[in-house]
This record gives structure tokens, sequence and C-alpha cells, in this order.
């Protein structure tokens, strides 16, 4: 009679689980890779978040501020930051993701010289105070300023690009789970930027990610920082809202 | 430097060329003629066909290439594409697939225009040649279905 009961349960409860066909890139990826995410000691992405670390506590620039001289201790402060993001810019009242806003307070709160896009220094900053966030849920800016570019980013993704003439909607949407060539295509969900991708022997961002798709397409690349960027990355981060963040994670 | 120059030459004249379209006529869900007057070569074609950086087919389709190692699958596979379809309806969908299905992931292999963000090394460029196409059909067309014989 119990197990009736915890039957019934289970078969109640489905529906609502059912409903969230949502996977993140992890559930495409082979045992082997991840295995290599999980376990932090294999996961090539933690050497950027240890050095990142230390970043975090160095003096920097005309200030001799380090991060820490502000925002404190890290697991703390930053916990929570990497779901909200991207957020709106008070200053150029403009939306403005996560690289962005280690870009400005660099340059212009700690007085050192501005890391670039994808850069060593700058992915390591991004990926620790990322990391801060790790399986916490993507929860994105409740800003009414932010929903044009949101609505914006929407359009971008199911826009036709390129010579090869698809949407991103066409692959990640239409045809997730299935095959170009040998690779799967997943989802799209961006729930674990900065990334180390196997195919780069690197880490890298979400926007290195949107190059490389573009690319395949033979399309114009969207260049990082751009408003084109964020407003994609605002749109997939809405999109991936409640799935949890994965900081650093691995990728084929 | 002179060397430069002729190569420039070469160059320009060639994204000339490739700046205008051969005309073509779609009737009745078909383009009847080739595009360049001349029947294609179906050995050729195969090698187009398989070529992943060149006719890009089996990154989306399967087809009777045992030898090839992982091969799309998210189109239908090609095996018995020429007891399916006309060469004329193979040439439409070669063409420009979106005339046959608006919503398809089929790239046109022969259009330029209406074509958004296209990278600057690709702009007025087609994805193949006339008749690289009019290669790919013959093989397409020679590809029946074994039950059907």
């Amino acid at each position: 009679m119990n197990r009736l009961v915890a039957l019934w349960l289970v078969c109640a409860a489905l529906p609502a689980a059912a409903q969230d066909a949502r996977k993140s890139g992890f559930a495409f990826m082979g045992p082997d890779t991840q295995a290599m995410q999980t376990d932090d000691l294999a996961n090539p992405g933690m050497l950027f978040v240890l050095e990142g670390d230390a970043l975090w506590k160095a003096p920097v620039g005309a200030s001799q501020k380090s991060c820490a001289s502000c925002h404190g201790d890290a697991p703390q402060t930053m916990k929570g930051v990497a779901a909200r993001y991207p957020d709106f810019d008070e200053a150029t009242q403009a939306p403005i993701d996560l690289a962005g806003r280690i870009i400005q307070c660099r340059a212009e709160r700690q007085g050192a010289a501005p890391p670039q896009r994808e850069g060593h220094e700058l992915l390591a900053l991004t990926s620790y105070v990322a990391h801060q966030s790790r399986d916490l849920a993507i929860a994105p800016a409740q800003d009414a300023r932010l929903a044009s570019a949101r609505a914006q980013g929407a359009a971008l993704y199911s826009t036709r690009m390129g010579q090869l003439n698809f949407s991103c909607a066409q692959c990640h949407d239409d045809n997730a789970g299935g095959h170009l060539g040998a690779a799967p295509i997943p989802q799209a969900h961006p729930t674990g930027y900065p990334l180390y991708r196997l195919e780069w022997q690197a880490l890298g961002s979400l926007q290195r990610r949107f190059r490389n798709c573009l690319s395949g397409m033979r399309a114009e690349p969207i260049s990082a920082g751009s408003a084109d960027a964020i407003a994609l990355e605002l749109f997939l981060m809405d999109r991936a809202t409640g799935m949890k963040l994965e900081t650093p994670a691995v990728r084929p | 430097m002179w060397r430069a120059f002729a190569l420039l030459a070469v160059l320009m004249s060639v994204d000339a060329q490739a700046q205008t379209l051969v005309p073509y006529q779609i009737e009745n869900g078909a383009i009847a003629t080739s595009l360049t007057g001349q029947p294609g070569d179906p050995a050729k074609g195969r090698t187009i066909v398989v070529e992943r950086q060149k006719g890009l087919c089996l990154l989306c389709h399967s087809g009777p290439f045992p030898e090839e190692r992982f091969q799309g699958d998210l189109a239908p596979s090609l095996a018995g594409t020429g007891s399916r379809l006309s060469e004329g309806e193979i040439r439409l969908r070669m063409v420009d697939s979106t005339k046959v299905n608006e919503k398809t992931i089929m790239p046109p292999y022969y259009k330029m225009d209406g074509l958004g963000r296209v990278a600057a090394s690709y702009k007025a460029k087609t994805l193949l040649e006339p008749q690289e196409i009019e290669d790919v059909i013959a093989f397409l067309v020679s590809l029946k279905d074994e039950a059907q014989k």
C-alpha cells in the first residue's frame, strides 16, 4: 500500500519535471568529459579560478587597490553575481556583461590598464567571480531597462545569417540532440562560462563561442563586448533562468 | 611586385565573375535545365558531396558512403535521392532549398541576395560554382533506391 502511494507521488510529480526539457551542455557529453568537469583536481578550468583568486587579492594600478580592497571576500560578496549578469550599467546607461564590469572596475576604480577581452587576466578574474555562483540557479537581473536589449538578442537568435543561412534557433532549438557530423548539438544554455573547451585547449568566453558558431555559418562575427553580443547573452541567460551555473564547465 | 599585381588582377576578375548568377527558371517545383548547359560529372559530384569543407553535405546528411565516418543525422539520407526526386527537383533544392520549404536548414548553394551578415571572405560568392552543382546533381540522380530497381 505504501508502495502504491509512493508510486502515485512519483507519477504526480513527473509532469512538473517533464515540463522542463532544458538540458545543460553537460548532459550531451561523454562520461569522461563529465568526470573531468566534476572533479576539481582534473578540471583544467580550476587553474584559471585559482589564478583569479590570486588576482582578486593583488593590488594593481594607480590606486594600488585590489578587488578585495572594495569587495572583500569573494565567496561571500560575489555569490550570485554571475547568476544575475548581464546587468544594466548606470554609468553608460547600457547593458554590461560580467567581463565588461571587470574591465570597468580595473580601468576606472583601480586605475589599472584595462584587461583585454579573451586575455588571460580577464578570463581568470571572470571565471573566479563566476565560480562563486557555481550550483546557484540563473536569476537574470529584473531591470526593465534590459528588456529592449533582451528582445534584440531574441531577434538575433532567430535571424538567419551567413552564407549557410542558418539561425541559432534552427540548430539549438529545432535540432538540438542531433549531430552535425560527429558533434552533438546542445541546446545552447550558457551555464558554464567561462569554460574550458577541449577543442580550444583553453578557457574561453561565451562570446568566443558565438564567434565559433558564426564562423562555421560563414557569417560576420559578433565582436566581443559589442551591443549585439551582450544582447544575445542577455537573451540566452534569460532562456536559461533557473538552470544551475557550472563555472568553470568543461566542454568537448 | 608584378606577380602581386597579376594575382590581384586574377582575384578581381574571379570576384567580378562571381557577382552575377547564371539566370534560371523555376517551373513546377523544379529547375529543368543545367545551370551551365553542360551535364554534370557524377564522379566529381561524389567527391564534392563527401568533402566536408566543400560540399558540407555529410555534416547533415548520411548516405551510401561506407568509408565516411561521422555522417550527420539532421536531414534525410541521400540514399535513393535519384528515385525520390527528378533531376530538376534536385537542382532547385541545391540552388535554393527555401523555395521548396521556407524553414529548411539546407544552405542555398547558388544564392547571394537576401543573405544576412555574410562574412567578408564569402561575400559575393556562391557556396558552389554552377558546374560543381551540376556535378553533385549528376551524382545524386545516380543514387537509386535499391528496393525500387
